[in-house]
């Protein structure tokens, strides 16, 4: 029964948050309580829905091949219609529980941590409209639908990262993302454009019928520049190389803010399209290669700048990238299922781990560097084991939740490609390495004499609590439930577990665990040592390979060069137009008010001969003037 | 005939005389604010009872009178125009209107005068209509005894609406001399291009222009909507201009529709003419209701550019267009009156410091001003989209690109009061809003909103009321 209720009032789900964004934003800013009680509340009732989504999802065998589609016209004018609407199929029921179960995660959290901010009603607010704006995202029937929450999950993002707007650095960080961003959103928009030239629809059910015959018919050769197009939005929000140089700058939103949008919910939603137009993709053979190479490359890179790191968040960022990196791997090998399999572990154990560095963060205010804490299990157990959890988990260990993702993906990469297999094997090893890195350096060791850390308040254990079981379990339920036949995408591709490359990954991984404690953890002080004798690779790493500098070089050089250039049309000609324009318009406003006298015999004048005009227009010029101001539409 | 097919316009004639005879009975020291509500939730009530009319197709009187969708997608308009328009009005009428309640009978006489045109199918119940709301609105529009402004307003408005009736009459004359008949069905079968009936017909759309304050025959507008009572000032933008629309779509997609290739030059050009000169006038206007009254005329000229398209969707347009004006002018004057009761002046610099003393007006006026710029996601980017695209269809792209620059333009002097809000206030005195007004405000803005994200519904019953013509 409710199962059924929630299937049909899916669109409630983006609405409450909706609600309480509106609420909140306008009524209750200054009444911290109310506003938290009424955001938390909403995204309960959210999660509720989307549970009874899924649960329904399951119950009426709704598969990727048979959706729940709602479309209501939303544009029509001759020629184009526009839906909005909900698209409800395994793959959006995922991705609803996942953002609606995060989103109220964090908003709990931010409870506590939050707690005597200025801006507390204003956080949760933009919390709300967040959550809203990706769920509308998840629900997209159409690219427009998609395209639309696109953008505005990049405002929100923008607004919270640059939620300390006081911090020049927040400030500029936030411009950093929504600029990026853009860049590949508008390689987006052009292909979306070109799909709706090539098709006449925009509807992903109706593409997913004519892309086949079209590629049938008419090769792959303009598909997959389209689609290549449409991968560069993906890139940019998801991360991906070279867009990827936003994500760690936007650690300095507030905590929570990292980990529900910069770790499990916005930055997948490159991921998402990618998933949900897969039906484009997955008949374009060079495209998903260029995908699977793209995130292969990026789970490598990130990881390798991670190594050296030592901003909490930023390891937490790099290791983001990294991660996303895996799953469009995973989606670039043809594998749907291990990608959203890993999409979903992966929010669970990142959210975890920002929750968790939160915590340290809110334990040692101001201290950002993990070499300036240490030592912090004792005064803070439960965040001590929710990172121990979340580093075992992302590592790979059975039987924590990614050790099965993660597996998944392996394993359908070595049945594509055997390069790709090696570097995400290497991946899984550097990933392994630096998060025992974090985690022996932040909470092993002697205590810094002068820092007085303190556990987290209630509200915010619970959510550390909660996503710690989730990391552990999370890679179970979907082996109960079958996640596998349930997200998959064409032909079955569940696989289930394979015993060489689960040994070699498990292998590897606790390799690496016990290399990095014998580096960083045995006391023995050998890292120093190590950076100085590969000087120059730790300090390609630290720097992250100069990508920044170059971006700023290139910036300096050619955009600055091309922007002086427009600068000097911008002044001469547009402005010339646009202000002469701007002066006419003056001018004659002036000269015509000034008729306007107030002299009631002059107005009868005007009327009466303005009465004559028009007569003497429609019996004299008429037969000169007839069709010529119409252009000849009669 | 069928008297059921009247109940909304005789609700609305008994309404009006009840309201004088309560105004009778209340004495005279009581207040008569109660006469406002009474008034709006009448106006309410008969406004959601149309509702059930639609469908409808059939004529009263020989003809003379028509209840189809289009007629009743007009008297809704202005049911709802009048329903907003009392509301936000009942403090203002305390304040500054001695007789309240004639104001407010008279107000529904309107009203009615406006529900008649929109029904009219002969030039003779056209002219009737007309001239019961211009009258009407002659007396309102000097009804604020002690201004000196709102005489003269009164008396301007008496002389000049004569002079245009005149016009129209004579022009009416020639039509029927030439055809014999006054139907419009009937003038559409014997119209031809000869002199007589060019003459006629370029005669009304004088006439009709000078309603529609469409330049040139918009010279009364500002010096009228600057002397008129507030609430009579919104009025005459939403109502009464809509009613004149109504009248000029019937007679000129109706009686002179195959006319369309000689009065389209003229309209188009009249058109034009009052996107320019609306829009560059209203830059330098300093007091809010000479302001609204140039943007009213450059909104006229966008409304009507939408009659060159001569066919279902042009009409849509003009329709969905004349409602989401409705709503930003209901929305930008119920702001100006509470402005106004609160420091007693209309001038735009009063309404520097809005956005601190009361952030909701301030938010609304923004909308409401936005959404006549056609801004996006303002309902009057939708409204205008739709009526640039019905007339580019026919080819006036020049039209359309004239209409882009001007909204362009225009979007300054909208900005210029929209800042003077968001600046600092200059005196520190609490302000006080009443809550019909502020649900006038809510309202709007909402609709202003919701038109825009969502215009669905409304285009849809746009379409479905156009349709009743063809």
């Amino acid at each position: 029964m409710f199962s059924q209720y929630a299937l049909h009032h899916a669109w409630l789900i983006p609405l409450l948050p909706v609600i309480a964004f509106i609420i909140v934003g306008l009524f209750l800013r200054r009444i911290p309580v109310l506003s938290a009680a009424v955001s938390v509340c909403m995204s309960l009732l959210s999660f509720v829905l989307a549970l009874g989504v899924g649960y329904g999802v399951i119950d009426q065998l709704i598969t990727v091949d048979n959706p729940l589609i709602q479309r209501m016209p939303w544009l029509v004018i001759p020629g184009l219609t526009i839906d909005m609407g909900v698209y409800i199929d395994p793959l959006s029921a995922v991705m609803l529980i996942v953002v609606t179960l995060v989103s109220l995660m964090v908003q709990i959290y931010s409870i506590g941590y939050m707690r005597g901010d200025a801006g507390f009603g204003r956080f949760f607010a933009y919390l709300s409209l967040f959550s809203a704006t990706m769920l509308g995202l998840v629900i997209a029937v159409n690219f427009v639908q998609l395209y639309v929450f696109w953008e505005l999950v990049g405002l929100c993002s923008y607004l919270l990262i640059g939620y300390y707007f006081h911090k020049v650095s927040a400030r500029e960080a936030a411009k950093k993302a929504f600029i990026t961003t853009r860049i590949g959103d508008f390689g987006l928009l052009i292909g979306i454009v070109l799909l709706q030239i090539l098709f006449g629809t925009l509807d992903f059910q109706h593409l997913g019928v004519s892309v086949p015959a079209y590629v049938a018919q008419q090769g792959t050769g303009l598909l997959t520049v389209v689609a290549l197009l449409i991968f560069l939005g993906p890139i940019g929000k998801s991360g991906q190389f070279p867009l990827h140089v936003w994500l760690p700058d936007a650690m300095e939103g507030p905590t929570p803010v990292s980990a529900l949008i910069h770790a499990a919910t916005m930055v997948v939603a490159g991921v998402y399209l990618v998933a949900r137009a897969f039906f484009l993709f997955s008949v374009l053979p060079n495209a998903m290669e260029v995908i699977a190479w793209i995130g292969a490359f990026t789970a490598c890179f990130a990881a390798s700048i991670a190594f050296t790191q030592r901003d909490i968040k930023r390891i937490l960022a790099y290791s983001t990238i990294s991660q996303l990196g895996y799953m469009m791997l995973a989606l670039g090998v043809g594998s749907v299922t291990a990608s959203m399999f890993h999409l979903t572990t992966h929010a669970f154990f990142k959210a975890l781990m920002f929750l968790a560095a939160g915590a340290v963060l809110h334990g040692l205010p101001d201290k950002n560097d993990i070499f300036a804490m240490g030592g912090l299990r004792h005064k803070m157990p439960v965040t001590f084991a929710a990172m121990t959890i979340g580093v075992l988990a992302i590592s790979g260990i059975p039987p924590f939740a990614g050790f099965f993702s993660k597996d998944e993906i392996l394993l359908a990469a070595s049945q594509v490609s055997m390069p790709l297999y090696v570097i995400a094997v290497l991946t899984s090893f550097m990933t392994a390495f630096y998060m025992t890195r974090l985690l022996v350096v932040v909470f092993c060791g002697p205590e810094k004499p002068d820092n007085h850390p303190h556990e987290a308040p209630v509200s915010m254990r619970i959510p550390l609590v909660v996503l710690g079981i989730l990391a552990i379990i999370g890679g179970y339920i979907p082996y109960a439930y079958h996640f596998g036949d349930w997200v998959r995408f064409g032909p079955a591709l569940h696989m289930g577990l394979n015993w060489t490359i689960a040994g070699t990954s498990t292998v590897l991984s606790v390799a690496a665990m016990a290399l990095a404690w014998f580096i960083y953890g045995s006391g023995k002080a050998t890292s120093d040592k190590l950076a100085r004798r590969f000087s120059a690779l730790y300090n390609l790493s630290y720097h992250k390979y100069y990508i920044d500098e170059l971006y700023l070089w290139l910036n300096h050089t050619f955009v600055d060069g091309f922007g002086k250039l427009l600068y000097w049309i911008e002044i001469y000609v547009i402005e010339g137009i646009v202000n002469g324009l701007a002066h006419l318009s003056l001018q004659l406003g002036d000269w015509l008010r000034r008729k306007q006298t107030g002299n009631m015999q002059r107005y009868g004048y005007i009327m009466f001969g303005a009465a004559l005009l028009i007569v003497a227009g429609l019996l004299l010029l008429n037969p000169l003037f007839k069709g010529v101001l119409c252009g000849g539409g009669y | 005939m069928n008297i059921a097919l009247l109940t909304s316009e005789i609700a609305v004639l008994v309404l009006g005389l009840l309201i004088i005879i309560f105004d009778v009975l209340i004495p005279r020291q009581e207040t008569h604010r109660s006469l406002g509500y009474i008034a709006a939730c009448g106006v309410l009530a008969i406004l959601v009872h149309s509702m059930t009319q639609y469908g409808a197709a059939a004529t009263v009187y020989q003809g003379l009178f028509v209840v189809d969708n289009l007629a009743l997608f007009f008297k809704q308009l202005f049911l709802a125009a009048t329903f907003l328009t009392l509301l936000f009005s009942v403090e203002y009428v305390e304040k500054w209107i001695q007789n309240s309640g004639e104001f407010y009978a008279l107000l529904l006489f309107a009203l009615l005068g406006m529900m008649v045109m929109a029904s009219a199918n002969d030039l003779i119940t056209m002219f009737i209509g007309m001239e019961l709301m211009a009258i009407v609105f002659y007396a309102l529009v000097g009804f604020e005894l002690r201004s000196k402004k709102s005489s003269e307003a009164g008396m301007k408005y008496l002389m000049l609406g004569a002079a245009s009736s005149a016009i129209m009459l004579y022009g009416m004359s020639w039509v029927y001399g030439f055809t014999g008949s006054l139907v419009l069905s009937q003038i559409a079968v014997k119209a031809t291009a000869s002199p007589a009936m060019l003459l006629g017909m370029g005669l009304m759309l004088a006439g009709l222009c000078f309603k529609l304050s469409i330049v040139p025959f918009h010279m009364w507008a500002p010096d009228v909507y600057e002397g008129a009572p507030t609430p009579i000032t919104a009025m005459l933008a939403m109502g009464s201009k809509a009613a004149a629309f109504a009248v000029l779509i019937r007679v000129f997609l109706i009686a002179f529709s195959d006319l369309q290739e000689y009065w389209a030059t003229i309209v188009s050009l009249l058109a034009a003419a009052s996107m320019i000169v609306g829009i560059v006038v209203a830059i330098w206007q300093t007091n809010i209701k000479r302001m609204l009254a140039y943007s009213s005329i450059a909104q006229a000229g966008y409304i009507l550019s939408g009659l060159l398209a001569g066919n279902v969707a042009g009409v849509k347009g003009m329709l969905f267009y004349a409602v989401l004006y409705m709503f930003a002018t209901a929305g930008a004057f119920a702001v100006s009156t509470a402005v106004k009761n609160h420091n007693g002046s209309d001038e735009i610099e009063g309404f520097s410091g809005l956005a601190q003393k009361s952030p909701l007006l301030a938010v609304v006026m923004t909308i409401s001003l936005l959404s006549m710029a056609g801004l996006p996601p303002m309902a009057g980017f939708v409204g205008k989209l739709y009526l640039f695209t019905a007339i580019a269809d026919k080819g006036y792209l020049w039209l359309v690109i004239l209409g882009f620059v001007m909204s362009m333009i225009s979007v300054y002097y909208y900005m210029l009061v929209v800042k003077t809000m968001y600046s600092k206030a200059r005196d520190q005195q609490e302000f006080v809003v009443r809550g019909s007004l502020q649900v006038v405000a809510v309202i709007s803005l909402l609709a202003s909103l919701f038109i825009g994200i969502y215009p669905g519904p409304l285009a849809k019953l746009a379409n479905f009321a156009a349709q009743a013509l063809w």
